[in-house]
């Protein structure tokens, strides 16, 4: 078999067995173990004190703001790192045009700085 | 054999390794925080208390499973495997030696931070799930941290690939074989153009691991367990295990991209090839030791102090640092050369 195939292959066993091994390891323990559950077993743990309202509470905009920042900066990584790869095969002008693209995202994290997106309030 | 089944061997091989070092590191961990604070760490179960995850492995194993009354019920079950498999996975591309690895992929490096990325997914999950506020807000604080440092961790070691040209983790050991000036291993650790690089690495890959003093998403002082309060049994376990096994990964990365992975300086060849796997986890416990000791010294920093550090700081200077190594290699070779 070819070597990336085999390697394709042991990656998909991999998640095969990690997904098999996480419910035979819970099905193994619930096995083992007493169950014996109780409305007070089940109620959300509050240090002691009775839950008050419901558990999904609003949280804050800002990380919507960064999920998105986030998103746009990770896809640029995975644009950098082909052109890593191929940086000493190539001449001057690839260096020139990875800078004018990292110039662009810098002025867009530059903007979203002066705009306060990236204060955490 | 079929192809099958050595997949499915590399893989149980893989699978007993993450669960010797969920065992070893936890007990190790108890023992070196309690040195750290004057205090012996586990005493009772075997010399020096070795045998003590073991029997704390056991005990998860007979501990009754709760299901929280307020949970998502699919989710919550789907969330300690949403940990756990990309952590078993992030095993595949780590090399042991030139030769014992699950795969060879030239992506390897891509490959194992992709596994990575998966976990926050995870975490959230079984925050959100819980249906329990400490849970929701250690979850949103995971995600949040995680995300942050994940594109200074993916650009900080931009300017290895650069100076290497591979992104195969078993060619990047190899390109810092033999010595410098004599005496000097080629590890990019001696690397001066790549110091700042090793910062931010750290760093990142600290937040990225849910390491103290950045373990927001925890927090036990103030957040009872985080995403996890809500679990028993086996199914904490395993979203510990993930987490422990994490921090091997990291350090493994650690030593892979500047540490030399498993290359063992000064001594003949044959010895160092003989020795690699052992080299390699070793080195790799010393990085985890380092974890821990940074752990048991540092006061945990505040959320917004840490968001604007990965956003306002450690990004413009990882940016900064591929142009400043593109430059160097292009109008400088000869100085990029010398040590790289």
């Amino acid at each position: 078999m070819h070597t990336a195939a085999l390697d394709h292959l042991t990656l998909a066993a991999f998640i095969v067995v990690g997904a098999l091994f996480v419910p035979v390891a819970v099905l193994a323990s619930n096995l083992l173990a007493p169950s014996k559950p109780s409305a007070k077993k089940a109620a959300s743990y509050e240090c002691g004190v009775e839950p008050v309202g419901p558990p999904w509470v609003q949280f804050r905009i800002g990380y919507y703001v960064y999920a998105l920042l986030f998103v746009v900066f990770d896809i640029e990584t995975v644009f950098l790192y082909p052109w890593a790869v191929a940086f000493n095969a190539m001449g001057v002008f690839v260096l020139v045009e990875m800078l004018l693209f990292i110039a662009i995202l810098a002025l867009g994290l530059a903007y979203a700085w002066k705009e306060g997106a990236l204060t955490w309030r | 054999m079929s192809p099958l089944a050595v997949s499915v061997l590399k893989v149980l091989a893989c699978l007993g390794l993450m669960l010797a070092n969920g065992v070893v590191m936890i007990w190790m961990l108890r023992k070196v925080l309690g040195h750290l604070h004057l205090r012996y760490g586990p005493l009772e179960m075997g010399p020096s208390g070795i045998l003590q995850t073991t029997m704390d492995v056991l005990k998860l194993l007979t501990k009754e499973d709760v299901m929280p009354g307020a949970a998502d019920k699919a989710l919550f079950w789907l969330a300690p495997l949403a940990v756990f498999v990309p952590s078993l996975a992030a095993y595949a591309a780590l090399p042991f030696s030139s030769t014992l690895r699950a795969t060879s992929l030239d992506t390897g490096l891509l490959y194992t931070f992709a596994a990575l990325s998966f976990v926050p997914l995870g975490i959230l999950m079984a925050g959100w799930a819980s249906g329990n506020k400490w849970s929701l807000l250690g979850g949103m604080r995971a995600a949040g941290q995680q995300i942050a440092y994940e594109v200074p961790l993916l650009l900080s070691v931009l300017p290895i690939v650069m100076l290497t040209g591979t992104t195969d983790l078993g060619r990047l050991v190899e390109a810092q074989s033999g010595v410098w000036a004599g005496f000097l291993p080629r590890w990019f650790i001696f690397d001066p153009l790549l110091w700042p690089t090793f910062l931010v690495f750290v760093v990142a890959a600290l937040i990225e691991s849910n390491q103290t003093p950045f373990d927001m998403s925890e927090a036990e002082s103030e957040l009872v367990a985080g995403f996890a309060t809500e679990y028993s049994a086996m199914k904490f376990g395993l979203l510990f295990l993930s987490e422990f096994s994490n921090h091997f990964i990291i350090s493994a990365l650690a030593v892979t991209l500047f540490f030399g992975g498993w290359l063992l300086p000064w001594v003949p060849e044959g010895v160092s090839a003989s020795l690699a796997p052992v080299t390699f986890i070793l080195k790799t416990y010393v990085g985890i030791f380092v974890m821990m000791w940074i752990r048991g010294t540092f006061p945990r920093v505040r959320i917004d102090t840490l968001m604007e550090l990965g956003w306002k700081r450690l990004i413009p200077i990882s940016l900064a640092l591929v142009v400043v190594m593109g430059i160097v290699i292009k109008a400088m070779p000869a100085l990029a050369r010398v040590v790289g």
